[in-house]
Protein backbone atom coordinates (compact mmCIF):
# COMPACT_ATOMS: atom_id res chain seq x y z
CA UNK A 1 0.00 0.00 0.00
CA UNK A 2 2.98 2.30 0.49
CA UNK A 3 4.36 3.36 -2.89
CA UNK A 4 8.06 2.87 -3.52
CA UNK A 5 8.53 6.63 -3.94
CA UNK A 6 7.71 7.23 -0.24
CA UNK A 7 10.60 5.08 0.88
CA UNK A 8 13.01 6.78 -1.49
CA UNK A 9 11.89 10.27 -0.51
CA UNK A 10 12.24 9.31 3.14
CA UNK A 11 15.69 7.97 2.40
CA UNK A 12 16.61 11.24 0.67
CA UNK A 13 15.41 13.17 3.73
CA UNK A 14 17.49 10.97 6.03
CA UNK A 15 20.50 11.41 3.77
CA UNK A 16 20.21 15.18 3.81
CA UNK A 17 19.82 15.25 7.60
CA UNK A 18 23.09 13.31 7.82
CA UNK A 19 24.72 15.54 5.24
CA UNK A 20 23.62 18.72 7.03
CA UNK A 21 25.00 17.36 10.29
CA UNK A 22 28.30 16.26 8.76
CA UNK A 23 28.72 19.69 7.14
CA UNK A 24 27.72 21.90 10.05
CA UNK A 25 28.77 20.21 13.30
CA UNK A 26 32.28 20.89 14.58
CA UNK A 27 32.88 17.76 16.61
CA UNK A 28 34.53 14.85 14.80
CA UNK A 29 32.29 12.30 16.53
CA UNK A 30 29.18 14.10 15.31
CA UNK A 31 30.59 14.25 11.80
CA UNK A 32 31.00 10.46 11.99
CA UNK A 33 27.40 10.13 13.20
CA UNK A 34 26.29 12.11 10.14
CA UNK A 35 28.23 9.76 7.87
CA UNK A 36 26.58 6.74 9.53
CA UNK A 37 23.16 8.27 8.90
CA UNK A 38 23.97 8.79 5.21
CA UNK A 39 25.14 5.18 4.92
CA UNK A 40 21.93 3.95 6.51
CA UNK A 41 19.83 6.01 4.10
CA UNK A 42 21.59 4.27 1.21
CA UNK A 43 20.91 0.87 2.82
CA UNK A 44 17.22 1.68 3.06
CA UNK A 45 17.21 2.39 -0.68
CA UNK A 46 18.68 -1.04 -1.40
CA UNK A 47 16.11 -2.79 0.75
CA UNK A 48 13.20 -0.81 -0.73
CA UNK A 49 14.21 -1.52 -4.33
CA UNK A 50 14.75 -5.20 -3.46
CA UNK A 51 11.28 -5.45 -1.93
CA UNK A 52 9.55 -3.71 -4.84
CA UNK A 53 11.34 -5.80 -7.45
CA UNK A 54 8.81 -7.89 -9.41
CA UNK A 55 11.31 -10.77 -9.70
CA UNK A 56 10.80 -12.38 -6.30
CA UNK A 57 13.81 -14.67 -6.31
CA UNK A 58 16.50 -12.06 -6.90
CA UNK A 59 18.49 -11.31 -3.74
CA UNK A 60 21.22 -8.91 -4.80
CA UNK A 61 19.78 -5.94 -2.89
CA UNK A 62 19.63 -7.89 0.34
CA UNK A 63 23.18 -9.17 -0.06
CA UNK A 64 24.47 -5.69 -0.79
CA UNK A 65 22.99 -4.41 2.46
CA UNK A 66 24.51 -7.26 4.46
CA UNK A 67 27.96 -6.46 3.10
CA UNK A 68 27.35 -2.75 3.54
CA UNK A 69 26.51 -3.24 7.23
CA UNK A 70 29.76 -5.17 7.72
CA UNK A 71 31.75 -2.41 6.02
CA UNK A 72 29.99 0.24 8.10
CA UNK A 73 30.95 -1.58 11.28
CA UNK A 74 34.60 -1.66 10.20
CA UNK A 75 34.43 2.00 9.22
CA UNK A 76 32.96 3.02 12.57
CA UNK A 77 35.61 1.07 14.49
CA UNK A 78 38.53 2.58 12.57
CA UNK A 79 37.00 6.07 12.56
CA UNK A 80 36.47 6.08 16.31
CA UNK A 81 39.99 4.73 16.85
CA UNK A 82 41.34 7.64 14.80
CA UNK A 83 39.22 10.07 16.83
CA UNK A 84 40.62 8.62 20.07
CA UNK A 85 44.17 8.93 18.72
CA UNK A 86 43.49 12.55 17.72
CA UNK A 87 42.04 13.24 21.15
CA UNK A 88 45.10 11.80 22.83
CA UNK A 89 47.32 14.05 20.74
CA UNK A 90 45.38 17.33 20.69
CA UNK A 91 43.16 16.91 23.78
CA UNK A 92 40.14 17.90 21.68
CA UNK A 93 37.83 16.38 19.07
CA UNK A 94 36.95 19.64 17.36
CA UNK A 95 37.71 19.38 13.67
CA UNK A 96 39.10 22.92 13.37
CA UNK A 97 41.78 22.16 15.96
CA UNK A 98 43.30 19.48 13.77
CA UNK A 99 44.90 21.55 11.07
CA UNK A 100 48.52 20.40 11.10
CA UNK A 101 49.58 17.26 9.29
CA UNK A 102 52.99 17.23 10.92
CA UNK A 103 52.77 17.03 14.62
CA UNK B 1 0.23 -7.30 6.93
CA UNK B 2 -1.84 -7.03 3.76
CA UNK B 3 -0.60 -8.92 0.77
CA UNK B 4 -0.13 -5.84 -1.41
CA UNK B 5 2.76 -4.41 0.51
CA UNK B 6 3.75 -2.52 3.64
CA UNK B 7 1.01 -0.59 5.38
CA UNK B 8 1.00 3.17 5.09
CA UNK B 9 0.31 3.91 8.76
CA UNK B 10 3.21 1.88 10.13
CA UNK B 11 5.47 3.38 7.48
CA UNK B 12 4.63 6.90 8.61
CA UNK B 13 5.03 6.02 12.29
CA UNK B 14 8.45 4.42 11.83
CA UNK B 15 9.59 7.06 9.35
CA UNK B 16 8.62 9.84 11.77
CA UNK B 17 10.45 8.14 14.66
CA UNK B 18 13.56 7.63 12.55
CA UNK B 19 13.61 11.11 11.07
CA UNK B 20 12.93 12.95 14.33
CA UNK B 21 15.62 11.04 16.19
CA UNK B 22 18.05 11.53 13.29
CA UNK B 23 17.44 15.28 13.45
CA UNK B 24 17.93 15.06 17.21
CA UNK B 25 21.20 13.18 16.77
CA UNK B 26 22.46 15.96 14.53
CA UNK B 27 21.21 18.98 16.48
CA UNK B 28 21.23 18.25 20.23
CA UNK B 29 23.86 19.96 22.32
CA UNK B 30 24.71 17.24 24.79
CA UNK B 31 26.69 14.62 22.92
CA UNK B 32 25.44 11.66 24.96
CA UNK B 33 21.92 12.63 23.93
CA UNK B 34 23.14 12.68 20.33
CA UNK B 35 24.48 9.14 20.65
CA UNK B 36 21.30 7.78 22.22
CA UNK B 37 19.17 9.57 19.65
CA UNK B 38 21.28 7.91 16.97
CA UNK B 39 20.54 4.50 18.51
CA UNK B 40 16.82 5.32 18.38
CA UNK B 41 17.14 6.27 14.73
CA UNK B 42 18.88 2.97 13.92
CA UNK B 43 16.12 1.07 15.72
CA UNK B 44 13.49 2.88 13.65
CA UNK B 45 15.33 1.91 10.48
CA UNK B 46 15.44 -1.70 11.66
CA UNK B 47 11.65 -1.56 12.06
CA UNK B 48 11.37 -0.26 8.49
CA UNK B 49 13.50 -3.18 7.26
CA UNK B 50 11.25 -5.62 9.11
CA UNK B 51 8.24 -3.93 7.53
CA UNK B 52 9.83 -4.48 4.12
CA UNK B 53 10.09 -8.26 4.74
CA UNK B 54 13.87 -8.11 5.18
CA UNK B 55 13.91 -9.89 8.53
CA UNK B 56 17.54 -10.95 8.51
CA UNK B 57 18.78 -7.48 7.64
CA UNK B 58 16.46 -5.94 10.24
CA UNK B 59 17.86 -8.07 13.03
CA UNK B 60 21.41 -7.60 11.77
CA UNK B 61 20.75 -3.85 11.89
CA UNK B 62 19.66 -4.11 15.52
CA UNK B 63 22.65 -6.26 16.45
CA UNK B 64 25.32 -4.32 14.56
CA UNK B 65 24.08 -0.74 14.69
CA UNK B 66 22.07 -0.45 17.90
CA UNK B 67 24.15 -3.02 19.73
CA UNK B 68 27.63 -2.20 18.54
CA UNK B 69 28.06 1.03 16.56
CA UNK B 70 25.86 3.26 18.72
CA UNK B 71 27.37 1.90 21.93
CA UNK B 72 30.87 2.35 20.48
CA UNK B 73 30.03 5.97 19.69
CA UNK B 74 28.71 6.56 23.22
CA UNK B 75 31.89 4.98 24.63
CA UNK B 76 34.01 7.29 22.49
CA UNK B 77 32.02 10.30 23.65
CA UNK B 78 32.66 9.31 27.26
CA UNK B 79 36.35 8.47 26.66
CA UNK B 80 37.03 11.82 25.04
CA UNK B 81 35.35 13.63 27.95
CA UNK B 82 32.68 15.17 25.77
CA UNK B 83 29.82 14.05 27.99
CA UNK B 84 29.17 17.22 29.97
CA UNK B 85 30.24 19.72 27.37
CA UNK B 86 27.47 21.82 25.93
CA UNK B 87 28.69 22.42 22.45
CA UNK B 88 28.17 25.43 20.33
CA UNK B 89 25.56 24.21 17.92
CA UNK B 90 27.32 24.61 14.60
CA UNK B 91 30.42 25.83 12.86
CA UNK B 92 30.73 29.18 11.18
CA UNK B 93 29.51 28.01 7.79
CA UNK B 94 26.35 26.36 9.11
CA UNK B 95 24.04 28.31 6.83
CA UNK B 96 25.84 27.21 3.68
CA UNK B 97 26.00 23.63 4.97
CA UNK B 98 22.26 23.63 5.56
CA UNK B 99 21.66 25.16 2.14
CA UNK B 100 23.78 22.47 0.47
CA UNK B 101 21.90 19.71 2.31
CA UNK B 102 18.56 21.23 1.33
CA UNK B 103 19.64 21.53 -2.29
CA UNK B 104 20.77 17.88 -2.32
CA UNK B 105 17.47 16.78 -0.82
CA UNK B 106 15.46 18.76 -3.36
CA UNK B 107 17.62 17.51 -6.23
CA UNK B 108 16.90 13.91 -5.20
CA UNK B 109 13.27 14.23 -4.14
CA UNK B 110 11.85 16.24 -7.04
CA UNK B 111 12.79 13.72 -9.77
CA UNK B 112 11.60 10.85 -7.55
CA UNK B 113 8.19 12.42 -7.04
CA UNK B 114 7.89 13.20 -10.76
CA UNK B 115 8.84 9.73 -11.92
CA UNK B 116 5.79 7.55 -12.64
CA UNK B 117 7.71 4.27 -12.49
CA UNK B 118 8.62 4.82 -8.84
CA UNK B 119 5.00 5.29 -7.88
CA UNK B 120 4.28 1.56 -8.02
CA UNK B 121 3.04 -0.62 -5.21
CA UNK B 122 4.83 -3.63 -3.83
CA UNK B 123 4.42 -7.05 -5.44
CA UNK B 124 3.71 -10.11 -3.33
CA UNK B 125 6.24 -10.60 -0.58
CA UNK B 126 9.39 -12.16 -2.04
CA UNK B 127 10.12 -15.64 -0.86
CA UNK B 128 13.43 -15.86 0.88
CA UNK B 129 14.74 -17.46 4.00
CA UNK B 130 17.86 -17.20 6.05
CA UNK B 131 18.81 -20.57 4.60
CA UNK B 132 18.74 -19.10 1.10
CA UNK B 133 20.80 -16.12 2.24
CA UNK B 134 23.39 -18.54 3.59
CA UNK B 135 23.40 -20.57 0.37
CA UNK B 136 23.87 -17.43 -1.70
CA UNK B 137 26.68 -16.24 0.58
CA UNK B 138 28.48 -19.54 0.08
CA UNK B 139 27.96 -19.76 -3.68
CA UNK B 140 27.35 -16.55 -5.64
CA UNK B 141 28.79 -14.13 -3.10
CA UNK B 142 31.65 -16.20 -1.72
CA UNK B 143 34.34 -13.84 -3.06
CA UNK B 144 32.83 -10.71 -1.45
CA UNK B 145 32.40 -12.72 1.74
CA UNK B 146 36.10 -13.56 1.81
CA UNK B 147 36.97 -9.94 1.06
CA UNK B 148 34.76 -8.81 3.95
CA UNK B 149 36.47 -11.29 6.26
CA UNK B 150 39.83 -9.85 5.27
CA UNK B 151 38.55 -6.30 5.65
CA UNK B 152 37.15 -6.96 9.12
CA UNK B 153 40.43 -8.49 10.25
CA UNK B 154 42.38 -5.55 8.89
CA UNK B 155 39.97 -3.07 10.48
CA UNK B 156 40.18 -4.87 13.82
CA UNK B 157 43.98 -4.79 13.80
CA UNK B 158 44.05 -1.23 12.49
CA UNK B 159 41.63 -0.02 15.15
CA UNK B 160 43.69 -1.58 17.92
CA UNK B 161 46.98 -0.28 16.53
CA UNK B 162 45.70 3.26 16.04
CA UNK B 163 43.88 3.57 19.35
CA UNK B 164 46.47 1.80 21.51
CA UNK B 165 49.54 3.67 20.29
CA UNK B 166 51.35 4.84 23.39
CA UNK B 167 54.38 6.64 21.98
CA UNK B 168 55.60 9.83 23.62
CA UNK B 169 53.91 11.85 20.85
CA UNK B 170 52.95 14.67 23.20
CA UNK B 171 55.72 16.96 22.02
CA UNK B 172 53.40 19.75 20.93
CA UNK B 173 51.38 19.75 24.09
CA UNK B 174 52.23 22.52 26.55
CA UNK B 175 51.99 20.15 29.52
CA UNK B 176 54.42 17.65 28.01
CA UNK B 177 57.13 18.25 30.62
CA UNK B 178 54.82 17.07 33.39
CA UNK B 179 54.69 13.58 31.96
CA UNK B 180 58.16 12.23 32.99
CA UNK B 181 57.87 13.63 36.48
CA UNK B 182 54.57 11.97 37.03
CA UNK B 183 55.96 8.70 35.75
CA UNK B 184 59.00 9.02 38.00
CA UNK B 185 56.73 9.72 40.92
CA UNK B 186 54.69 6.63 40.16
CA UNK B 187 57.82 4.50 39.92
CA UNK B 188 59.08 5.82 43.23
CA UNK B 189 55.73 5.04 44.83
CA UNK B 190 55.85 1.51 43.45
CA UNK B 191 59.40 1.02 44.72
CA UNK B 192 58.49 2.18 48.19
CA UNK B 193 55.47 -0.11 48.15
CA UNK B 194 57.56 -3.11 47.13
CA UNK B 195 60.15 -2.27 49.78
CA UNK B 196 57.46 -2.11 52.37
CA UNK B 197 56.03 -5.40 51.17
CA UNK B 198 59.51 -6.97 51.07
CA UNK B 199 60.44 -5.66 54.52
Amino acid sequence: MTPLAYYIVFSALLFSVGLAGALTRRNAILVLIGIELMLNAANLNFIAFWRYNPNGTEMAGLMFVIFSIAIAAAEAAVGLAIIIAIYRHYRTTQVEAVERLKG
Amino acid sequence: MPSNGPSLITFFVFAAITLVSAIGAMSLRNMVHCGLSLAMSFAGLAALYLQLNAEFVGFAQILVYVGAVAILIVFTILLTKNADVHLPRASRGWLSGLAIAFAVCAAIAVPILKSPSLNRLAPAAPSHSVQRIGEQLMTTYVLPLEAIALLLTAALLGGVVIAMRDDPVDKLKPKADLQPQRRRGAEAAMESTSQRLGG
